[in-house]
């Protein structure tokens, strides 16, 4: 037991997040060289079919109604105990909204050091993206066990997919008393624009300063037919909805040409859109993160190219 | 309610990040500081539900980085206390720093604590969540919007895509801010001025940290990746002309 690797899988919507997969391929590459196995743990509500297409020498299924949906308490509370109980030499916990409220409890509640925003992993040895993508860091970990919080995206899907790993049925612990109750689940609201089906978008960021020069990006965007998505900050901001915005809260799309203009290329932005085609990024700071990512850059200023592409459409 | 927010300054991206001579941290000699975007939220947060429902709301932060200029613009904000928590290294583990607030904020009869959701720096985990596990009392992070239901809060949990989970808590309890309902207030620097002069800043020292992150950072640089992008030259004009042709070719 001692050398195999956890991986927390996530689920929404009785769907499993492919950051499960991704974890999964890495902890087999981290468990042949520690000579374990890597082990899924995955909780829920008649929920152990999920476990099907796991690419794992084992999974753990605990089953209970206080687990059918995500509650940071009761996920907390059963999987520290698995935790303790099994002591795996890693965990690896997705850097993802669930896995946000389940790595840092459990570095406390189990006595492990906790590493967050994983890009790669090797046995003793992991790298974080700080600084929003703008420096990464290597850690060393005390002792050889370890917990990490792993950026979606980071690893392929393909290596965590498999067949036919048995699953264990684990006994809940005693979640009686929880102070944390579920609801409900919302669904988004439609959009004015499904940015997630056009081909071309012109992706705008905090670079624009304000409401009132949204004006320019939406020409442009309007000429070229195509549709106006944002950055995160731009929908805190309340000046486009929530349904424009690209990223690990909003939404993944992979058009063929991708035009972030004014987008510093954070880790939570970029997760959204890596995957388009071709990226161009239009930004002042020659350090941006976004660069790394981009096929074509200019560090002109987006308030001088902008209207200059427009006047040539 | 009486709530609780833990504030942080951290390092302003727009600048340019070096690293210093030991090649593990950033050379912070010439760093500018900035609070984190999400305590801004969290404390705009909290101050709504105290302008809804009474209470009152505590700005609370560890010493260094130009920490006083941040509390004394949460005083200027509508914060009703503001706590300096003293005594620590600014580059304590967030393990540690958390352990200091858990100290602190122990004996303040909280009904609420607001973090904001996570900063640029916490490589060994959000403070909130570790904060939380101090205090023995439950957290929910990625938080957009809390409202007061009697003694419990009903809270929104952003997952991704648009889609939220509404949870029904009892307090106390630890919130892991991502977005205020509304933009947070800004507050003019004259007010922040006044504020210097006409808030009390207690000072309260960190006490017992005796816990580890279990980690230490072996290596900083900035990353280096296989495909960066063809930088285009010229003129404003001329690079928009260039630009407008790739669109074009590969739309
Ligand atoms: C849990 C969580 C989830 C998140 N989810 C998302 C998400 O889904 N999507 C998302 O986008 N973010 C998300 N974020 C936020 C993310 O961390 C970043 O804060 C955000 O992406 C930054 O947006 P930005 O690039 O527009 O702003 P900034 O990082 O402020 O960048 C602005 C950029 O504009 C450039 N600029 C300024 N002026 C000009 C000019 N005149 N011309 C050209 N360039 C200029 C600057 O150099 C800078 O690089 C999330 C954060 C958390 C904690
Ligand atoms: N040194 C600190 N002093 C006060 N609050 C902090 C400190 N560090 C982190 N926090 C709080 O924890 C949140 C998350 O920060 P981090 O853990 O760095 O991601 C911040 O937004 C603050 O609310």
């Amino acid at each position: 037991m001692a050398n195999n690797i956890f991986v927390i899988a996530e689920h929404l919507n009785g769907k499993v997040e492919d950051i499960t997969y991704e974890m999964l391929g890495k902890a087999k590459e981290l468990a042949a060289s520690a000579g374990g196995e890597a082990v899924a743990v995955l909780l829920g509500s008649g929920a152990k079919g999920l476990a099907g297409d796991f690419a794992a020498g084992k999974v753990l299924y605990v089953d209970s109604p206080q687990l059918a949906e995500f509650n940071p308490e009761a996920y907390c509370k059963t999987i520290a105990s698995l935790v303790n109980s099994h002591a795996p030499k890693a965990v690896l916990v997705g850097n993802t909204s669930q896995g946000m409220d389940i790595a840092a409890g459990l570095s406390i509640d189990c006595g492990l050091p906790l590493i967050a925003y994983a890009s790669d992993l090797s046995a003793g040895n992991v790298t974080s993206q700080l600084y929003g993508g703008k420096m990464n860091v290597e850690s060393a970990v005390e002792g050889d066990r370890f917990i990490a919080s792993v950026l979606a995206g980071a690893f392929p899907t393909d290596a965590g997919k498999g067949s036919g790993a048995a699953v264990e049925d684990v006994p809940a612990p005693d979640l009686s008393g929880l102070k944390i109750k579920f609801k409900q689940l919302h669904e988004p609201e439609g959009g004015d624009v499904d940015i997630t089906a056009s081909d071309v978008l012109v992706s705008v960021g905090r670079g624009i300063q304000n409401e009132e020069n949204l004006e320019i990006v939406q020409e442009f965007a309007d000429k070229l037919g195509a549709a106006l998505s944002c950055s995160r900050p731009i929908v805190d901001n309340k000046w486009l909805p929530k349904t424009r915005q690209v990223g690990k809260s909003g939404l993944k799309v992979k058009p063929k040409v991708y035009i972030a203009i004014g987008i510093s290329g954070a880790p939570e932005h970029i997760e959204g859109m890596k995957d388009a085609e071709c990226i161009i990024a239009i930004n002042t700071d020659a350090n941006a993160p976004i660069f790394d990512f981009a096929h074509y850059g200019t560090t002109e200023d987006l308030f001088d190219v902008v209207p200059a592409m427009t006047g040539k459409l | 309610m009486n709530i609780i927010v833990p504030i942080k300054q951290v390092p302003d991206l727009v600048e340019e990040l070096e690293i210093d001579s030991s090649g593990k941290d950033l050379d912070r000699e010439w760093l500018k500081f900035k609070v984190n975007e999400y305590d801004d939220h969290a404390l705009e947060e909290a101050l709504l539900l105290k302008e809804e429902f009474g209470g009152t709301v505590t700005a609370i932060a560890l010493d260094g980085n130009d920490i006083d200029k941040a509390l004394y613009a949460a005083a200027a904000k509508g914060a009703d206390k503001v706590v300096k928590v003293t005594g620590l290294d600014a580059h304590v583990s967030n393990h540690q720093a958390a352990r200091a607030l858990a100290n602190v904020i122990q004996g303040m009869g909280a009904d609420l604590v607001f973090t904001g959701v996570q900063s640029v720096e916490d490589r060994d985990g959000q403070l909130g969540v570790l904060l939380a596990h101090y205090l023995n009392m439950p957290h929910i992070s990625v938080v957009t919007g809390v409202t007061v239901a009697g003694s419990n809060v009903v809270v929104k949990k952003e997952y991704s895509g648009g889609i939220y989970a509404e949870f029904e808590a009892a307090t106390p309890i630890v919130l892991g801010i991502q977005a205020a309902r509304e933009t947070p207030r800004y507050v003019p620097v004259a007010k922040v001025r006044r504020a210097m002069s006409s808030t009390e800043m207690e000072e309260v020292s960190a006490g017992d940290v005796s816990v580890s992150a279990g980690s230490s950072v072996s290596r900083m640089f900035k990353p280096v990746s296989g495909g960066k992008a063809e930088m285009l030259s010229g003129s404003a004009e001329d690079v928009a002309g260039k630009l407008v042709e790739i669109i074009k070719s590969k739309s």
